[in-house]
């Protein structure tokens, strides 16, 4: 087999590392409206390991898909125009305030869908959480091996993939059996930039929501060039239990949220005596700068 | 039933550090439960591995005996904590937060259909009253952790689910052994009959140990010195600081083209942006060359012998004297005070 299809699970993600000083109010609580929502990075590195295996084998279909409200949309298009090839939008009220083990749930199910995956790449974490749960919570639904914390794809080979793996003290290289679920390291090289060609290709792909507020030149754009359509799924379409998804099939919830407080809006000027150096260091650690 | 369990790490017939310190961890929380604390540990060549963790309290260890066990491997690993904490029924399962429990965890939260909470800072037993029902809950697993890029500080709770899953990076905990002479009895996994070919088709080709290649924009923490830092030597203690802070170092143009510091650590506009979460500048006058790479880190701590250096005016907190002397003094009170 010389073509694969490949599922990319990404994430739109507000732009934590964007933290500038802004982005926390006077009160010392978050302003989510000062960060953007972006592709997820790790994400992007992910999509970079898929678009290089379409590039040695042309014949690959590569499917982006993640879950979240009808705005996602915007990093499937994102995807398209960097080479992946379609996207879906899991996308439905009955999502919402899913914790990792519901999102993996849903996100398994519509891999499920797709049908037949021959890899599933996703980062190996969203920087909103930062947990690197779902990548293997789905492997496991989906009853695959999981390689994670992947560096390269060396190769696909008679079903078989070999893979560098990035650990905390040295590499590793695994040989998996396909299909099977990958997660993408930070250390992974870079996804490419937009592709023009295919930005013009691409611009006017909508999904079904976005289509509802466009004029009927668009709804006719949409019926001649099918690929411009961002197929939606939402709980009935994934065949989904509700009891297992958002809120109801999340175990964890959250009991207490505490903004972390960045008191120094001007200069502190101390010096080198150890009660100053003490006392920031001290004030550091309080607000969980540091530690 | 109802224990508090840890997965004990193996590396090189040695239990992890990050294992103990959360052996230490559950027993506290098993003392305050009333219930036993188990060690899973599951490796190759293991005769007397419980002596290395029933000092740190563990009642029971249970162990995983096997050739294909070792090294690490997700599915075989996977189905041993199964198969224990099926049979076992857990309250608490604790995970160190490595490439090997953040790989394992989710695996086993998935399966059992149970909370799972990554990178937890503390772990506490406390009650909780639903605010939508009015239900009670008695001795839940308070897991702690910041999110959202460490602007928050989030608690989170398993109500209903059980095991209530948590894993802690390494040096987050206190490693101690408990008083006197703690026994605990073993209790061998039977992995003839548990493992198949199934568990075993991902194959470890090759492993070694390799650096990391240097990629200082990721870090949220970075220790940067300027040509005020004097010398290569010296930036060794940045390098120290950056360490014992879990950061990256990096450099000005001046400190680089010194050769105190090579050119992928370079910050600034013919080096790399980067927004952390602190950024310290050490020697560093701030050109606004290098204020462009840097100015919107979340805090700024500027070190330099000059009270009118430009640094100063961006900075949240500016400490006016020699880098050497301050450098092993946030070292020193990190150290004393970050446990």
């Amino acid at each position: 087999m010389k073509e694969f299809n490949i599922v990319v699970l990404a994430k739109q993600v507000p732009d934590t590392r964007n933290v500038g000083k802004d982005a926390m109010k006077a009160d010392g609580t978050v302003n989510r409206g000062a960060l953007p929502a972006i592709f997820n990075p790790e994400d992007l590195n992910a999509l970079e390991q898929a678009l290089r295996i379409k590039d040695k084998y042309p014949g690959t279909t590569i499917t982006i898909l993640t879950m979240g409200p009808g705005r996602a949309a915007e990093i499937i298009r994102e995807g398209l125009y960097r080479g992946a090839d379609r996207g879906y939008l899991l996308t439905d009220r009955k999502f919402a305030g899913s914790d990792t083990l519901a999102t993996s749930y849903a996100l398994s199910l519509g891999i499920k869908k797709l049908q037949p995956v021959d890899v599933i790449i996703a980062g190996r974490q969203a920087i909103d959480g930062d947990t690197a749960q779902v990548g293997p919570q789905v492997a496991e639904k989906l009853n695959l091996p999981q390689v994670t914390y992947a560096e390269e794809i060396l190769s696909l080979d008679k079903g078989k993939v070999r893979i560098k793996r990035r650990l905390e003290r040295g590499v590793e290289t695994v040989e998996s059996p396909m299909p099977l679920v990958i997660t993408v390291h930070s250390s992974a090289p870079p996804c490419r930039s937009r592709n023009a060609k295919l930005f013009m290709k691409y611009k006017y792909a909508k999904s079904v929501t976005e289509l509802q507020d466009m004029s009927e030149d668009y709804l006719q754009l949409q019926k001649d060039r099918p690929y411009l359509i961002i197929e939606e799924l939402g709980a009935s379409g994934i065949s989904a239990g509700v009891e297992n998804l958002g809120l109801s099939g999340s175990p964890t919830k959250v009991r207490k949220i505490e903004n972390v407080v960045f008191k120094a809006k001007e200069s502190k000027v101390l010096s080198a005596n150890d009660e100053d150096i003490n006392g920031l260091i001290t004030e550091l650690l309080d607000n969980h700068t540091i530690g | 039933m109802n224990n508090v369990f840890v997965y004990c790490e193996i590396e090189e017939g040695k239990v992890t550090d990050v294992s103990l310190e959360l052996l230490t961890k559950g027993r506290s929380l098993a003392n305050e439960l009333n219930c036993r604390l188990e060690a899973v540990v599951a490796g190759t060549g293991l005769d007397g591995i419980e002596k290395q963790i029933t000092p740190y309290g563990a009642d029971f260890v249970h162990f995983a005996d096997d050739e294909r066990l070792y090294p690490y491997q997700t599915l075989p690993h996977a189905k041993v904590v199964k198969q224990v904490f099926q049979k076992e029924k857990p309250c608490i399962g604790l995970f160190g937060a490595t490439s090997v429990g953040r790989d394992l965890a989710p695996r086993i939260a998935s399966a059992l259909k149970c909370g799972l909470t990554a990178d937890c800072t503390a772990l506490e037993i406390g009650d909780h009253t639903d605010n939508k029902t009015g239900k009670e809950y008695k001795n839940l697993l308070y897991q702690i952790r910041p999110a959202f890029g460490g602007n928050i500080l989030a608690t989170i709770i398993n109500p209903e689910t059980r095991p209530q899953l948590a894993t802690v990076r390494e040096g987050v905990m206190k490693k101690e052994k408990v008083a006197g002479n703690h026994q605990g009895k073993v209790k061998k996994v039977d992995t003839k009959t548990l493992l198949s070919d199934e568990d075993l088709i991902v194959k470890i080709i090759e492993r070694h140990i390799e650096p990391r290649k240097v990629n200082i924009t990721n870090s949220g923490i970075i220790v940067a010195g300027g040509y005020g830092v004097g010398s290569k030597e010296n930036f060794n203690q940045l390098f120290e600081l950056a360490e014992v802070l879990g950061g990256e170092v990096a450099g000005s143009r001046a400190a680089v083209d010194s050769g105190f510091i090579e050119h992928v650590r370079q910050v600034g506009q013919t080096g790399v942006t980067v927004r952390p979460k602190l950024y310290i500048a050490c020697g560093i006058s701030g050109q606004i060359q290098h204020r462009a790479g840097m100015d919107q880190s979340a805090m700024i701590i500027s070190i330099n012998d000059d009270p009118d250096a430009p640094i100063n005016q961006i900075a949240d907190y500016s400490i006016i004297g020699d880098l050497n002397e301050i450098i092993p003094k946030m070292i020193k009170y990190y150290r004393k005070n970050s446990k």
